[in-house]
């Protein structure tokens, strides 16, 4: 017979026996692969199942809310400046590319707080939910990429051998909405506050990313716009879509790196957080 | 196979009563994992804090079925969550060693949409099955749940028995070395409860089983030993059949009633000749003696007597009725005297409640009606935690030299 799994729970915290916790960390990865592909699955198959316009939905918001950059910037009530690619193309690849971040960025709350009754009641390996997260929202993006390739390339853009790049541009902006996503979980399951303010703040953050605007060429706004880690990553991923040559490269590159540091640490803290808001979940 | 697989040693947790606080807390929780300070503060309870399980210790091997029982809110469900690693301790050590399944939330993860078959997969992965393995058990799974028709509908579509029905499958299908069981086997209908028992028993036989349950005879009939909790507390780990009587004492009685019909005035009633108190003491095998005094109004021919014998929830254990008997109570005039005599009580230990009813042997009218009157404390040998017992005599020898009577 097997030596059996011994497993010790104590009030320690577990940050007090790192190697410990490093192992369970990518034992647990490794062990929900399974449960995180059945959730995805399940939720993707519940997600269109009950609609009749199914698929469609992945893209109606970001092309309703294209239409209506558009339509703002064509009747001329807001004047956006000059962009180099034509403005709808502009503005479409923009809202698609965000829509695509934001599902990153709210899917680990959405699916932590939708597993609270088997949160509470059994032990699964935790991990599979942000990695159910990530398959979906790639899923999502698939179609919504798809849908962009098919509008944009009759409205004249080449992507060129860049597009080969754009599938790293994509991961980078899943993962640092996921990132984001899982740094307010442990709170956001404990006060809902979270969830509501978040849409706030994400759509404050928009307008100082490159998705309806172009970057301003000075001012504060110029300064906030070259701050904000989102600007390489979506301009990044709209250039090369478009065949430009990626402006941003170096930019991209460092938060990415940053990102992936970033997102070590926020996986500690998800995992150790986890047995603590459960606690404070009705049983 | 005597490996200890469970092992908990002075485990505490509290809770907090108001949500409010409860959160807060949390959020100071959180601050001290991260920092890397114990869990729960210093181990004191703060403002509105209570201890849910309080220096809780007990053990567990393979092929062993330990019993929980406690009220509701005594901590039992809270000590599983411990022992399954949801939640941390405040104090104290759990080890498990091996696999542990729950047979808690019986569907976990289905979402209703989706067809039996696909719930299956995603129930089965939610309890840590493989796809692969998931593949492999489905048919047993579809077979064990009795719903092959059902399988490519929507879970919505099933009854909610149906639905427990699936998820049970699904979680009897997985091997653990560890078995967690919190109220589960009240499910489904006659036939099912009959096959997860059976299979509650096979899976117990080669894990080490913690089963919660409110149903006494249930526990009795898994778990030779159980543990007593009241208020988070352990009182104490002894023979389930002994911890029975105390845990139902912690109950009040069930509240009694008298109703007498219209002209009838009633002179005494007697138990064993003890008339005016409402708890009787009596040993097991003891006859037991019921005489009612009454006066009648004109008219009447016969009387039907019955009296029945309640667990303390109140279930029915056992009923005699003259008429059933065939004893004619007729009636000579208006003052009578009504006795009835059992000539050995084979009563369980423990408490039972004692029903008496008279009735107009022709209408069936109800006369009086004492309803959950007495307590009769039974001091049984028979620890068994079957409420009755039956004379036997039991024999040995051949086929030749063996004689029954």
């Amino acid at each position: 017979m097997d030596e059996l799994k011994t497993t010790v729970y104590t009030p320690e915290s577990a940050l007090r026996s790192p190697k410990r916790m490093l192992l369970g960390m990518f034992h647990d990865l490794w062990a929900s692969r399974d449960l995180a592909w059945q959730l995805a699955l399940r939720d993707v198959r519940a997600q269109y199942r009950q609609t009749a316009l199914g698929l469609l939905w992945a893209f109606i918001l970001p092309i309703a809310n294209a239409g209506a950059w558009i339509f703002i910037q064509g009747s001329g009530i807001v004047t956006v400046q000059e962009t180099a690619l034509p403005y709808p193309v502009y503005v479409f690849t923009g809202t698609i590319l965000w829509a695509i971040f934001m599902d990153a960025v709210n899917a680990p709350l959405q699916q932590t707080t939708a597993a609270k009754p088997m949160l509470a009641k059994i032990n699964f390996p935790h991990e599979a939910l942000v990695v159910s997260g990530i398959y979906q929202t790639l899923f999502n993006a698939g179609i919504k990429v798809g849908v962009l390739l098919a509008v944009v390339i009759p409205l004249g853009v080449i992507p060129g051998w860049g597009v080969l790049f754009f599938p790293f541009a994509l991961l980078s902006l899943v993962l640092a909405g996921t990132v984001f996503g899982m740094l307010i979980t442990p709170v956001g399951i404990l006060y809902t506050d979270i969830g509501k303010g978040l849409p706030l703040l994400m759509q404050f953050f928009m307008y100082l990313t490159p998705v309806v605007f172009p970057i301003p060429a000075d001012g504060i706004a110029a300064t906030l716009f070259r701050l904000n880690p989102l600007t390489p990553l979506v301009t990044t991923a709209r250039d090369v879509l478009t065949g430009f040559t990626p402006e941003l490269i170096g930019s991209f590159l460092a938060v990415n790196i940053a990102v992936l540091g970033l997102g070590g640490l926020v996986w500690v803290i998800y995992r150790a957080a986890m047995p603590i808001v459960i606690e404070r979940m009705s049983a | 196979m005597s490996e200890t697989l469970i092992k908990v040693e002075n485990v505490s947790k509290k809770f907090c009563r108001s949500l409010k606080t409860s959160l807060w807390y949390g959020m100071k929780d959180l601050g001290s994992e991260l920092i890397g300070r114990p869990h729960g503060g210093n181990g004191a309870l703060r403002p509105g804090e209570f201890w849910a399980v309080d220096d809780v210790s007990f053990e567990v091997k393979r092929g062993e079925c330990l019993g929980l029982i406690g009220r509701n809110g005594a901590g039992k469900s809270t000590l599983l969550r411990m022992l399954n690693g949801l939640i941390k301790p405040d104090r104290g050590r759990v080890t498990t060693r091996g696999r542990v399944g729950a047979l808690i939330a019986l569907g976990a993860g289905f979402n209703p949409l989706l067809t039996g078959k696909e719930n299956v997969y995603v129930a089965g992965a939610v309890l840590g099955l493989k796809t692969k393995e998931i593949a492999g058990k489905y048919d047993e799974i579809v077979e064990f749940s009795e719903l092959a028709d059902f399988m490519d509908s929507p879970v919505q579509s099933y009854s909610s028995g149906m639905q427990v029905r699936l998820g049970f499958a699904v979680a009897a299908h997985t091997e653990p070395d560890i078995l967690i069981l919190d109220e589960v086997l009240a499910v489904g209908d006659m036939g099912f409860r009959t096959k997860c028992y059976n299979r509650v028993f096979e899976l117990a036989k080669r894990s080490a089983v913690i089963f919660v349950s409110h149903q006494m005879s249930q526990v009795a009939r898994l778990c030779p030993e159980s543990l007593l909790l009241e208020s988070g507390r352990l009182l104490r780990q002894d023979k389930t059949s002994l911890l029975v009587s105390d845990y139902e004492k912690q109950f009040p009685r069930a509240g009694s009633s008298w109703s007498i019909a219209e002209g009838v005035t009633l002179s005494s009633v007697t138990v064993n000749d003890i008339a005016d108190q409402e708890t009787i003491r009596i040993n097991a095998g003891d006859p037991l003696v019921v005489k009612v005094t009454l006066t009648l109004p004109p008219g009447f021919r016969c009387l039907e007597a019955s009296l029945s014998i309640h667990h303390p929830s109140l279930e029915i254990i056992s009923h005699i009725n003259s008429k059933q008997t065939g004893a004619a109570l007729a009636v000579t005039g208006r003052e009578c005297q009504i006795a009835i005599e059992v000539p050995s009580l084979t009563l369980g230990n423990g408490r039972k409640l004692l029903t008496l009813v008279l009735r107009d042997g022709d209408s069936s009218e109800i006369l009086l009606w004492a309803n959950a009157v007495w307590e009769l404390q039974v001091e049984s040998p028979y620890m068994v935690p079957a409420p009755v017992y039956h004379e036997a005599r039991f024999s040995i020898g051949t086929s030749e030299t063996l004689t029954v009577a």
